[in-house]
């Protein structure tokens, strides 16, 4: 069990690293032999060779950083309120009742359309970027703990207090870890989301970040720095998804279905 | 007799409908029952009469609406650590492990970590879950699963056992097996239990008395002493020829005849 286990572990790997390749070639030849323009899709060469340019004069990894800590700061800050919120909420109904109507109405409305709300109030500084960031972060957190925290069996509750639990025991030992599946299938999501709203505040305005390269390489015409400046993107964000899903795992090791590293 | 460990005195609970004020559900309505020390009780009746109401009421977690409930003499207001209970749901905590589980409410008692680890191996081992310490929940059967809320509930050494149908999730097997262990592990710490059941051959099997219960608002109608020796060991006693006629007179006095469609 175990040997074919393994073999076929192998088998996937080898498998997945020559599509990897198949697509890099593809990418390489595939617009030329199909008479696609550079300026469509910059075939892979280019694109390196703009990497590389821009690395050297354009500050690329300045303007990535700059990117990466607004959209960590902005995920921090949003999941912290979406958790706290969302325990709140789940545990008083009150407050679910009075508060509801509000949340709805910012739930729909897109939140990416705050940006330049945000840059009228806050300049061409991080604040705005942030602020879209945790905007967008915090709902998909939010939702999913105030339902895990309705979820919890009730008779669960009762058997802890008759133990003699005090609520803030009952919260730690039960209500907080039953709703961690949930909240972390939430945080994959905000990585996801805390991006965009970083990227959509950098469009709108600033001379920061990548949001910032994406504009000008289009201004300029640049096909393979936009190509450049969505990778570095999409690294940013896979970046901070694996970090959740490394601590997801951690956190989750018991979960019945968490012996293979799923997507 | 010895000691009375749990009584309850003219007991009522009414629930309250919603909206309405006046007139409610009437769940039980004076009651009186009294569990000796080391005496195992089982409770029957019809579904609704009251019986997870009463446990709930000696649990202190639902308030009598009349009368009082008393562990030890004492007037139970709230949750105390003198009373434990179990449901037909194990109710596990699935990412504790085994002995995390059954640490559960020592631990909230404040017992400290090196005592608690110690209390919940011996019990574990005491329910042949010796090898099962370290793993979790979804890793066992229904029936270890519940032998760990058994332990659980054990470890925090209650004086009132509260048992509230909890093999009626089992297959008939497993629920053997589990009265068995229910059975001997009562005798040797002997502990005093109130055990709801729907089961007859259950009741009989496991208990000293069985009091049996009214439709809703819920009374008790009948006491039937079990008088069958070796109440430790339930597998010899349903053989037993005398526990026929008592389910006979349950059948009776449950009118399961009549209800029969
Ligand atoms: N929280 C509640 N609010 C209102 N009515 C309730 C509540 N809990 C129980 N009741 C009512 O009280 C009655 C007794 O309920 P209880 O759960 O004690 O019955 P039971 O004897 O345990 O039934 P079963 O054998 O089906 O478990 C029922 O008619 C039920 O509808
Ligand atoms: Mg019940």
């Amino acid at each position: 069990m175990y040997g074919t286990d393994v073999t076929g572990t192998r088998l996937m790997m080898a498998l997945g690293f020559s599509l990897f390749l198949v697509f890099l070639a593809a990418w390489q030849w595939a617009p030329g032999v199909m008479g696609i323009p550079p300026f469509i899709i910059p075939p892979l060469s280019k694109v390196w060779g703009e990497f590389l340019h821009m690395l050297e004069h354009e500050h690329l990894l300045w303007h990535t950083a700059v990117t990466a800590m607004q959209v960590l700061v902005g995920f921090l800050l949003g999941i912290l309120l979406g958790i706290v919120c969302g325990f709140v909420l789940g545990m008083s109904p009150t407050a679910e009742f009075v508060l509801s109507p509000y949340i709805l109405a910012l739930q729909i409305a897109p939140k990416v359309a705050f940006a330049p709300l945000f840059v009228i109030w806050f300049g061409y500084s991080v604040t705005p970027k942030i602020l879209v960031a945790v905007l967008i972060v915090f709902f998909p957190v939010m939702i999913n703990v105030l339902s895990a925290v309705r979820a919890v069996d009730p008779d669960i509750v009762r058997l802890a207090r008759a133990f003699t639990a005090s609520r803030l025991q009952v919260f730690w030992k039960i209500q907080f870890p039953a709703s961690l599946p949930p909240m972390f299938a939430g945080l994959r999501i905000a990585a996801t989301l805390a991006v965009i709203g970083v990227l959509v505040g950098e469009l709108v305005g600033g001379n920061t970040g990548l949001g910032y390269l994406l504009t000008f390489g289009e201004g300029a015409g640049n096909t393979a720095m936009v190509f450049v400046t969505i990778i570095m993107l999409t690294i940013v964000g896979l970046a901070l998804y694996g970090v959740i899903v490394l601590i997801e795992g951690r956190v989750l090791h018991w979960m019945p279905s968490r012996h293979h590293p799923g997507i | 007799m010895a000691t009375v460990r749990l009584e309850f005195r003219n007991v009522t609970k009414r629930f309250r409908s919603r909206g309405k004020k006046a007139d409610g559900v009437t769940a039980v309505e004076n009651l009186d029952i009294r569990v000796h020390d080391g005496e195992v009780v089982s409770l029957i009746g019809p579904s609704g009469c009251g019986k997870s109401t009463l446990l709930n009421m000696a649990s202190g977690l639902d308030p009598a609406t009349e009368g009082t409930v008393f562990v030890d003499g004492e007037a139970v207001t709230k949750p105390n650590s003198h009373v434990a209970f179990m449901l037909q749901k194990d109710l596990l905590l699935p990412w504790r492990t085994i002995r995390e589980n059954v640490e559960l409410g020592v631990e909230i008692l404040g017992m400290p970590q090196s005592e608690r680890a110690r209390i919940a191996r011996e019990l574990l081992l005491k329910c042949r879950l010796g090898d099962f310490v370290d793993h979790y929940p979804h890793q066992l059967s229904g029936g270890m699963r519940q032998r760990a809320a058994l332990a659980r509930t054990l470890a925090v050494d209650p004086a009132v056992l509260l048992m509230d149908e909890p093999f009626s999730a089992l297959d008939a097997q497993t629920k053997m097996v589990l009265q068995q262990d229910l059975g001997r592990t009562l005798a040797e710490t002997g502990k005093t239990a109130l055990f709801v059941t729907h089961d007859l051959v259950e009741a009989i099997a496991l208990s000293d008395r069985i009091l049996v219960m009214s439709r809703r608002p819920g009374r008790i109608i009948e006491e039937i002493p079990v008088d069958i020796p070796n109440r430790a060991v339930p597998l010899e006693r349903r053989k037993n020829p005398k526990v026929g006629p008592i389910v006979a007179r349950l059948m009776e006095l449950l009118h399961i005849d009549e209800a029969e469609a």
